[in-house]
């Protein structure tokens, strides 16, 4: 959706090639772009603004390096400064070693709260640690329950008393902690908006009397601008000490998170990364840096891969590419995997760079299915050995796929092709990449 | 209806405090000049409009000013906020196809966005103007999901078909469809579970759904609603454009707006996508909902 930022760079700075230093005007420009993709990232506007004057103080008067063009000096500069600005490296969550740890979740209604508090027992649970899942949102239809279900879908304690006021609810829970040699309690608290001065007053009496170890507010990726508000008004009454956001398994580029970071001072601590009770993951501001300034996220995209390709199959299947042994099985395949990582356009947009290079080439999945389809219609042999579909198989393949005869030529050929190509290619050539990541498969097509 | 509009005016009127309220603050005793539009152009983009939105407003006011040989700075008020009620207006659809079965509303959305209570609060409404109402529970993946839905349908005291948790939702979404059909029900409500659109297995679940309703219900009409959560920022464009090519959105529901957000993304949707806003939610109770009225709501913002 987003054109990237350093092709944007390159543009404005196009000039500058061969000069020494960045001059003022130059960084004017490109500040200009910087603000707005920012912006378009959700920032908030005055983050950003302030943001910008930063690293503009910082690139006046940096010197071009020899190997890197000054597009992209800007872009490491933005980047540096904005992986120190979400805090460096990966702030901790406060260790669970009280008896017990409480940790306090509150945020606006629907930003995950309830599957987080599972998420983190769960994580500590694989840790030997005991936790016990609290239901303080008596509001919500059926919160209670949603609770309990994800409760006992992982096997940990939950605790909900009919009847009572919240304050009173996680005052007991922590009681009934303390006899049990309950490790962690999780407090879940109803979603509430930050301006709502009753229920906000509600989270003041919880944490005055739990006084938890973690007070953390969960922030929906999707926030636009009014994330700083909420988390503002949030601080500001509650002294959260960390954050996690939610929902980051999307295509939002997550600008939010600056501005939290910004206004709070407040450390990132986890990212959540889907509805399933495993998905949570420590919070890398390196990453979010690059998904913030939709320079993409090949570490993601990798681990997405090792996630969904199977390592064994993918790995057999480089051998063959190598020895030239690929036939339309395994390209049938192949597909198969791919799809199972989602639409291609998204996971494209995750490659640094692959935005310039496809710059006109539509991923077109129609095309994709069409390849398929035209494959599903070879019998096994075909499929194994293809060099032996001559004339009278192509028209009948043709026929079975819906597809013209030009089709299934054209087909074969980017096939026969892709073949060659393989077989010219050392071994050593692949060395440098992910494993089961195969180069240009998917390019050709 | 005055009550109506008193209740969203009084919603809206904390974002005059903090978003577009502060344009009436800005323009007064100024001049029309760079200064001015610049400072017009930052309290937009705080609103979520987006930049590219954001800058076509600018463009446009400034030439108007021309135009109208305007120089007040009060006078741009007047203008944005026409120019805000033109963009919502001109993606309104006109008047509705009549069907002769059921009315079906797929109800669709990313996770967390309000789709289970703004079923709650529709189903409340169309069972006030005395329409033959029914839920399908078609959420049967989030932990208690039917359960929440079935509180709903109760409030609502609209009734419910429901299938076991874990069960396939198109099979639960056919059997109400066909129950519908049955029943002579004027509109189905369907709850679907959240998912996000980059999900290319979970839109293809959406896909079937639709596809099994038109299929054990020909003679309805099949619509589907996609709720947006009002504090999303641009990545409303993203969800807007994914789900319509999906399953064809033909209305958005905006919930949450009784928050600081003002769900300032959905001009540029308006203009770009041309999905129109039928419905807003203002708060977690079962009236909380309102008809979408562009000029009311643009009407509001500078109120
Ligand atoms: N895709 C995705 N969905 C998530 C994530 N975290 C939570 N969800 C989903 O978001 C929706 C809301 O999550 P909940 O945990 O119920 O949110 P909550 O903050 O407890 O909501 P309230 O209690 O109503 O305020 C559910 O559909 C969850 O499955 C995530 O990281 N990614
Ligand atoms: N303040 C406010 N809260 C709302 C509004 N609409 C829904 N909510 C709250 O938002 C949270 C999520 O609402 P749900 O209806 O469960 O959302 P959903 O889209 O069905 O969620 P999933 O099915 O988990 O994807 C709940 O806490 C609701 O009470 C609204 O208009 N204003
Ligand atoms: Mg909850
Ligand atoms: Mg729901």
């Amino acid at each position: 959706m987003f054109e990237s930022l350093s092709d944007k760079l390159e543009i404005v700075l196009k000039k500058l090639r061969g000069a020494g230093k960045l001059t003022e005007k130059n960084i004017k420009d490109s500040m200009r772009e910087i603000r707005r993709s920012l912006l378009e990232a959700d920032v908030n506007y005055k983050v950003a603004r302030d943001f910008i004057k930063a690293v503009e103080q910082k690139a006046i008067g940096a010197e071009v390096l020899k190997s890197i063009d000054p597009g992209q000096l800007i872009v490491k500069i933005v980047h540096d400064e904005l992986v120190a600005l979400l805090g460096g490296k990966n702030e901790p969550i406060a260790p669970v070693d009280k008896s017990p740890t409480v940790y306090m979740v509150c945020g606006l209604q629907g930003s995950g709260k309830t599957t987080l508090t599972a998420k983190i027992a769960l994580s500590f649970k694989r840790k030997n640690k005991k936790a016990l899942m609290v239901a303080a949102d008596i509001y919500r239809p059926a919160a209670v329950k949603q609770l309990q279900v994800l409760a006992d879908q992982i096997a940990v304690e939950h605790f909900s008393l009919e009847g009572k006021k919240p304050p009173e609810i996680c005052h007991e829970a922590v009681k009934y902690a303390e006899k049990n040699f309950i490790d962690l309690v999780l407090l879940d608290t109803a979603g509430r908006l930050h301006v709502d001065d009753e229920l906000m007053t509600e989270l003041e009496e919880i944490k005055a009397l739990v006084d938890p170890h973690e007070l953390l507010l969960v922030t929906d990726a999707m926030t636009g601008q009014d994330a700083v508000k909420v988390a503002e008004e949030f601080h500001g009454r509650l002294g959260i000490t960390g954050v996690v956001l939610s929902k980051l398994d999307g295509d939002a580029r997550g600008g939010a998170a600056l501005s939290i970071r910004a206004v709070t001072g407040c450390p990132i601590k986890l990212a959540s990364t889907g509805e399933k009770v495993s998905d949570l993951e420590p919070f890398h501001p390196e990453r979010m840096a690059s998904r913030i300034l939709g320079m993409g996220d090949i570490v993601s995209l990798v681990e997405k891969a090792e996630e969904t390709i199977d390592m064994e199959q993918a790995e057999q299947m480089q051998e063959k590419l190598l020895k030239a042994q690929f036939n339309f099985e395994d390209f049938l395949e192949q597909m198969k995997q791919l799809k199972k990582m989602g639409p291609l356009d998204s996971l494209l947009g995750m490659i640094p760079g692959v935005g310039k290079a496809m710059k006109n080439v539509q991923v077109d999945e129609s095309a994709m299915e069409r390849m398929v389809a035209i494959i599903k219609s070879m019998t096994i042999e075909e499929r194994r050995n293809p060099t032996i579909i001559d004339g009278s198989r192509k028209k009948r393949i043709a026929l079975g796929s819906g597809n013209s005869v030009q089709a299934v030529n054209q087909l074969l050929k980017q096939f026969n092709a892709m073949q060659k190509m393989f077989h010219s290619m050392s071994k050593k050539k692949f060395r440098g990449l992910p494993k089961g990541m195969m180069p240009g498969t998917f390019g050709n097509f | 209806m005055f009550n109506a509009f008193q209740k969203l005016k009084d919603s809206l009127s904390r974002t005059k405090d903090n978003i577009l309220g502060k344009i009436s603050e800005v323009v007064l005793r100024r001049r029309i000049d760079d200064d001015l539009l610049e400072e017009i152009e930052e309290i937009l983009i705080e609103a979520d409009v987006g930049v590219p939105a954001t800058m076509r407003l600018i463009e446009s006011v400034k030439k108007r000013a021309r135009e109208r040989k305007l120089s007040e700075g009060s006078e741009v008020v007047g203008l944005l906020k026409e120019e805000i009620a033109a963009i919502l207006t001109q993606s309104q659809a006109v008047g509705s196809a009549d069907s002769s079965g059921p009315v079906i509303w797929l109800i669709v959305g990313v996770n967390g966005v309000g789709k289970t209570t703004t079923i709650g609060k529709l189903a409340t409404l169309f069972a006030a103007e005395g329409k033959n109402t029914m839920i399908a529970a078609c959420d049967t993946f989030r932990a208690a999901a039917i359960e929440q839905i079935a509180i709903w349908a109760e409030r609502s005291n609209v009734e419910m078909v429901r299938s076991q948790s874990g069960s396939d939702p198109a099979a639960v979404a056919f059997d109400a469809a066909k129950a519908a059909k049955a029943r002579g029900v004027d509109i189905l409500l369907v709850d679907t579970a959240g998912r996000l659109h980059t999900k290319a297995n979970l839109m293809e679940e959406l896909k079937k759904i639709r596809r099994v309703v038109n299929k054990a219900a020909p003679d309805a009409l099949v619509c589907s609603k996609l709720i947006i959560d009002g504090s999303t920022g641009q990545n409303a464009l993203s969800q807007v454009k994914v789900f319509t090519e999906a399953v064809g959105c033909d209305g958005i529901i905006v919930t949450k707006l009784d928050g600081t957000a003002k769900g300032g993304v959905m001009i540029a949707v308006s203009e770009e996508l041309g999905v129109p806003v039928e419905f807003i939610g203002l708060g977690e109770g079962i009236d909380d909902l309102q008809r979408f009225d562009p000029e009311k709501f643009a009407e509001a913002l500078f109120a």
